[in-house]
């Protein structure tokens, strides 16, 4: 073992109140960050999660049709001479309304070229069709307006894997089966194996026989999904051959956007990210986030303080030890080191203990509440980088809260330190 | 008979050699302590410096010990101009050729006593070593205290504190040791102890002593004696004869 090592070891067994406050604040501060983004990242990821059950990252879209002007008419008021004669004062003399075209299916014009070209976009792991439009289910007397989905199987369990959702049935819509959510298999009091009437405004009518039930954990979906085979749908809503919409996903969900973009220049149709479509969700995380870093900013800031404000004393306190230590061939760069090695030891001890705090205090947290399902309503998660993070941070807190008092031990002036410290 | 002992000291090469030394203290009023010091301690003598209280012994043995500067003059150690060196350079230098005995028990409390005689050595080598623990192990027992390897300084009594900080002075073989009134804590007994004690390693190592004391029996049982008064040295005589 080296000198510094040994001196330091034996200063921090000697100064046992030091060593114990110093080792307090670092674990608090450690335990506290940890618990804190375990906390976060884990509530985060299970929203992040909750929304992306049952949506695609990026759906692909024809653009929307031209939108038509409608002067609704002239404000009274105003002389229509004096507007002929000036033209600009239309501007403000009218009221100008913008009206989108009522909603009819549109079509992705050549789907099966535009969907490998979207394949090939980096980022993009799976694309599938999907023919979507609204629709009437009858059962008996029953009656519901629903989200009618035309799906290509294989393709789609790659967007939403819907087999590992099913509660009931087998997911499955060869010829005319279909499958729909809890919700609207309540409504209509239906079972896998019953039959039911599909209807719709394009004068699609057929019946279809429920293969499977689904639990996406999302009401409106569970509520209003009804799918079944591409073909199918596309007879239903008279759309031959078309698809109206293609969704994708990517490998890491938070580059959906650019991906996204990129995806709009090269097929030229409208490419929208699920980060686009929950803009809500994401400006509420992303400030949750930053609330955190906030208060692990100050934790780490109070810690470094604390760490060498303990310091500075204890430094004050062996004065004359130093200055032995200095009269019998100690150099300055040795003290320093001393001093340094004790900072990291703290952090590094310090982590250690935080690290059991941390976790513990999430364990705890999570085992509080649990969903119906048995997951706990209060997700952490205690990543491996989470404790590298704190470690680093530990580490670089002892060290740099060390360097104050170390250098005013180095360049304590031995003769003084020994005969009056 | 000091007299042969006196010769033999004077033959060596000067351990110490101080030209026109003068130490001032303060910035705003300046006081000098040390006024104008030429000083001479040959390899091998055992001199006392003596003064009253606030003379400047301390003082002179701080730069002599290379543990201050001096604001004019020259200090040599074994010819050395010490005044070019950087801090580290002093240091090793100190290390490696000076010891120190102080009055106060000043051992470091948290390591043993055999830790604290092998200290000088771990921190020039950077760390322990199997010839250093031997060395130390030597030294404790030539000063007696072979039984209390383990102790830690708060259990030892002051006169066994103050034989530990004298193994630990000569833990490096230095060619001189700077006691300041190594013997000032101590009763009359451990006091003769301790004074025979750095006597004999005098006599057996021909290490030099600059020994600071009040006690005039210590003082005449050394070779030489300076007087030191207001900062200036206002006598050099050696010492009575046999008080060695
Ligand atoms: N670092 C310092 N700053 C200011 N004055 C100092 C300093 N060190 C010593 N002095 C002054 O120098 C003078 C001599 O002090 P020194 O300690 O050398 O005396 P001494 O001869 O050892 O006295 P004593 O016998 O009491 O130990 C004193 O007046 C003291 O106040
Ligand atoms: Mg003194």
């Amino acid at each position: 073992m080296s000198f510094e090592w040994f001196v330091a070891l034996r200063f921090l067994r000697e100064g046992r109140i030091q060593t114990v406050l110093i080792l307090l604040g670092v674990s608090v501060g450690v335990g506290v960050i940890i618990f804190l983004s375990a906390l976060i990242t884990g509530l985060q990821a299970s929203l992040i999660d909750k929304t992306l059950g049952s949506q695609a990252h990026i759906v692909v879209q024809p653009p929307d049709e031209m939108p038509r002007l409608i002067v609704d008419g002239v404000v009274a008021g105003t002389d229509p001479a004096a507007l002929a004669r000036d033209p600009a004062a239309l501007g403000e003399a009218l009221t100008v309304r913008l009206e989108k075209p009522a909603q009819r299916p549109r079509s992705i014009n050549q789907w099966p070229q535009v969907m490998r070209e979207v394949e090939q976009v980096p980022g993009v792991i799976a694309v599938s069709p999907l023919v979507a439009g609204s629709a009437f289910v009858t059962r008996g007397v029953a009656s519901r307006s629903v989200a009618l989905r035309g799906i290509d199987p294989e393709r789609f369990i790659r967007i939403i894997d819907l087999s590992a959702k099913m509660t009931a049935g087998v997911f499955r819509v060869a010829g005319t089966e279909a499958v729909i959510g809890t919700g609207l298999a309540t409504d209509l009091g239906v079972r896998t194996g019953d039959r039911i009437r599909i209807l719709t405004a394009d004068g699609g009518n057929d019946i279809f026989t429920i293969s499977g039930v689904f639990d996406l954990e999302n009401q409106a979906v569970n509520d209003s999904w009804v799918l079944v085979s591409l073909k199918s749908a596309q007879n239903l809503l008279d759309l031959s051959g078309g698809i109206s919409a293609l969704e994708a996903r990517v490998d890491r969900i938070f580059s959906a956007e650019i991906i996204a973009q990129q995806v709009a220049r090269r097929t030229g149709l409208v490419a929208d990210s699920w980060m686009k479509l929950n803009r809500q969700l994401l400006v509420g995380l992303k400030s949750q986030s930053s609330s955190s870093i906030m208060i692990q900013v100050f934790v780490v800031v109070a810690v470094a303080l604390g760490i060498a404000s303990v310091l500075v004393v204890w430094v004050v306190q062996k004065n004359r030890e130093i200055g032995i230590l200095r009269a019998v061939g100690t150099t300055r760069g040795q003290i320093l080191r001393v001093f340094l090695i004790q900072g990291l030891l703290l952090g590094a001890a310090g982590w250690v203990v935080g690290v059991g705090i941390g976790t513990t205090l999430s364990l705890f947290f999570a085992g509080l509440a649990t969903n119906p399902d048995g997951s706990p309503t209060f997700p952490v998660n205690l990543s491996g980088q989470l404790m590298l993070g704190t470690l680093v941070m530990a580490l670089g807190v002892g060290l740099f809260s060390a360097m104050a008092p170390a250098r005013r031990a180095a360049n304590l002036d031995p003769a003084e330190a020994i005969h009056r410290g | 008979m000091a007299e042969p002992t006196v010769k033999a000291a004077d033959t060596g090469s000067p351990v110490v050699l101080l030209e026109g030394v003068t130490r001032d203290f303060g910035e705003t009023v300046v006081t000098r302590v040390l006024k104008s010091i030429d000083f001479r301690l040959g390899g091998g003598e055992f001199t006392a410096l003596t003064g009253p209280s606030g003379s400047g012994k301390s003082t002179l043995l701080n730069l002599v010990g290379l543990l201050d500067r001096a604001t004019t003059g020259r200090v040599c150690l074994d010819g050395v101009d010490t005044a070019g060196l950087d801090d580290t350079a002093l240091t090793r230098l100190r290390g490696g050729s000076i010891g120190f005995v102080f009055q106060f028990h000043h051992l470091l409390p948290a390591f043993t006593a055999l830790e604290n005689v092998m200290l000088p050595g771990i921190a020039r080598q950077g760390r322990p070593s199997a010839a250093l623990r031997k060395k130390a192990l030597e030294l404790l027992d030539r000063v007696g205290l072979s039984d209390r390897l383990k102790f830690k300084p708060s259990a030892l009594s002051g006169g066994q504190q103050q034989r530990v900080a004298i193994a630990r002075a000569l833990c490096l073989n230095p060619r001189l040791i700077l006691a300041d009134e190594p013997t000032g804590n101590l009763d009359t007994e451990a006091s003769d102890q301790v004074f025979e004690l750095l006597r004999q390693i005098n006599r057996e190592e021909h290490t030099a002593f600059l020994v600071v004391t009040h006690d005039l029996n210590i003082a005449a049982r050394c070779d030489r004696i300076v007087e030191l008064v207001d900062g200036r040295i206002t006598s050099e005589r050696a010492a009575a004869p046999g008080g060695g």
